[in-house]
């Protein structure tokens, strides 16, 4: 579970437009999440989803998680113990997926400046990021209180259980 | 308060006189679209973590299309637990192997003007076509709309789109999509796209629908079409009748948008996207040096009755090129019969073209029709991404029935004007 304490990891930089087909490809769409995990994004970085370390944190240029509405894709990243996700903009449904999942996503400013593998502290309710390896700081939107909400909770489910969940049979 | 039917129907659906962009409201969901993919399978084992049941299995509309007919033993288990999950929880919307979902909602008189709708894919955007709001959302908040029958967003702010003009010969909406793909970007997230003038008022449902599936690429919340006679005529030819107040969701003459595009039917020529983005669009002439190992006529946004005949069109009297093969997979149960009906499909076969089953198939490299390594597929689907429908190196480009015909004859991209 994942609070909204500030997160440390090193940076994975992407480019503009990556997509949930490359997140979560079709070919292992029936394995569970652990064998599609593995195939995170191969096809653009086929390091990625071997070296990646639980804490990192993975930048995206425009339109992050572009595609089908597959939660495979932010799961894919949980999975893959990823501590926040940071790009210049997000897909709708990838963004509501992530988030649902008790992943922080903030969306970066135009001048920021991350080279794979800097260090980097995000703040998401704060709403900065540090890139300490260049030794400079950004403001962004923090994430709305509502949202925060579900993240604090772990994502959606928790929240559903505290709320909604109601004795039945089965 | 002057506003956008998007938000007339976001305000409805949530209880208030007026929906203001930007406001985060909580709507009651009139229908949900599950499918095999993110349905059942995904939801049934969360549901029995809460400890929890379906809100109301009479505003539940499940679907098999992505898995369908299974290939293997893991689809064939995917598709049993969709049929219990419909047993378990008595929805009588089940519509199994019947076609993909987004065509059979329309075939079935599903979709109303101003209802407010939510499917479990990301072009339930399609269900716009009907001047309802429909959006796509992930597995695990279609799992709080099955508990709850709510769900929470951002009001969004609405672009404009409006045609004026004629068709040239050989030019569809399709087209259209693509072209708007590369014009307005795939980076329209928390907006709505309304599609209007005279050339979207001119078109039959199947091409609307053609509009607001792609506005999924655009990025978009939803895409939408107002409301008009033709909508009507499409719902009772379901056997339903259209709600009482069906052409009164229209956004207000004075209402507010973020940005108004207007284009020339007249001056589009048929479009091709190339690999691995659907904005990667240019005319179709501009590609035709390219060898294609594979044509493609599949998915909900390429594979209705129309376009089978349109494909059938090109393919009248000639033959699929010697080292190209052409499939060909029609969306839905209807779409096949009629096809079979007036012969579109005996002339597709007689072309050389090889029939699949209904369903998502090869769009998503789910079903029939995988591509190999390095190998190039021209495509009546909606996404070329990389990857999309097979394996990584593999190239698809994306065009009309018409286009996707032309080339299969070519055995290389042609601009399908030549042939009509
Ligand atoms: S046909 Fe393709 S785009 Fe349409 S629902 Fe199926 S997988 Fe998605």
């Amino acid at each position: 579970m994942i609070d909204s304490d500030p997160i440390y990891g090193r940076a994975w930089v992407f480019g503009d437009e990556i997509n949930t087909d490359t997140m979560a490809p079709g070919l292992y769409f029936k394995e569970p999440i652990e064998v599609m995990a593995r195939h995170c994004l191969e096809a653009v970085d086929p390091e990625f989803a071997a070296s990646v370390k639980p804490g990192d944190i993975v930048v995206g240029g425009s339109n992050f998680g572009v595609g089908s509405a597959r939660e495979q894709a932010a799961m894919a990243f949980r999975e893959l113990g990823v501590g926040a996700i940071l790009a210049r903009s997000f897909s709708r449904i990838f963004y509501r997926n992530a988030i649902n999942f008790g992943l922080p996503l903030l969306t970066l400013p135009a001048d920021a400046e991350i080279r794979a593998g800097d260090l980097l502290e995000v703040d998401p309710v704060g709403g900065t990021i540090d890139n300490t390896t260049l030794g400079k700081r950004y403001a962004v939107e923090p994430i709305p209180a509502h949202l925060m909400t579900m993240i604090d909770a772990g994502g959606l489910l928790p929240w559903l259980k505290d709320r909604y969940a109601k004795p039945q049979k089965f | 308060m002057a506003q956008t039917l998007v938000q007339k129907i976001i305000a409805r659906a949530a209880g208030q006189d007026v929906a203001r962009c930007g406001e985060i409201v909580t709507c009651n969901v009139d229908l949900a679209l599950l499918l095999d993919s993110g349905g059942p399978r995904r939801i049934w084992p969360r549901l029995k973590e809460l400890g929890a049941g379906v809100w109301d299995p009479d505003k539940i509309v499940l679907m098999t299309d992505h898995f369908v007919p299974a290939v293997d033993a893991q689809s064939a288990a995917i598709l049993k637990l969709t049929r219990e999950f419909a047993c378990h929880f008595g929805i009588e919307k089940f519509f199994d192997m019947k076609g993909i979902g987004h065509v059979v909602l329309a075939e079935q008189g599903l979709l109303q003007p101003g209802m407010f709708a939510v499917g479990g894919d990301s072009h339930s955007t399609n269900g716009g076509a009907f001047g309802c709001y429909m959006a796509g959302f992930g597995a695990i908040e279609m799992t709080g709309v099955v508990v709850t029958g709510q769900i929470w967003l951002q009001v969004p702010e609405t672009i404009r789109v409006d045609w004026f003009g004629e068709f040239a010969k050989g030019v569809v909406a399709k087209d259209m999509s693509l072209y708007l793909c590369r014009e307005l970007g795939m980076d329209n997230a928390f907006r709505a796209v309304e599609f209007g003038g005279e050339t979207v008022r001119s078109m039959g449902m199947f091409e609307r629908m053609v509009l607001t599936n792609m506005a999924a690429e655009l990025g978009a919340e939803t895409g939408l079409v107002e409301p008009d006679d033709i909508t009507l005529e499409a719902i009772r030819a379901a056997g339903v009748e259209p709600a009482a107040d069906a052409l009164e969701w229209r956004s207000d003459p004075d209402a507010v948008y973020l940005a108004r595009h207007e284009f020339d039917a007249a001056r589009l020529v048929p479009q091709v996207a190339a690999p691995h983005r659907p904005s990667n669009s240019g005319p179709a002439d501009d590609y035709c040096d390219v060898a294609v190992d594979q044509a493609y006529i599949g998915a909900c946004v390429g594979a209705k009755h129309n376009d089978l005949q349109m494909a059938a069109e090109v393919l009248q009297g000639r033959k699929v090129a010697p080292g190209t093969r052409l499939l060909v997979a029609p969306s839905s149960q209807q779409t096949m019969a009629l096809a079979a009906a007036d012969g579109t499909l005996a002339t597709l076969v007689e072309a050389g073209a090889t029939l699949l089953p209904t369903g998502c198939g090869a769009c998503a490299a789910l079903g029939a029709g995988v591509l190999a390594e390095d190998e190039v597929c021209i495509s009546s689907t909606n996404r070329n991404f990389q990857g999309r429908m097979g394996a990584n190196s593999s190239r698809v480009y994306l065009a009309s029935p018409y286009t996707v015909a032309a080339s299969a004859v070519m055995g290389r991209i042609a601009d399908p004007r030549e042939f009509l």
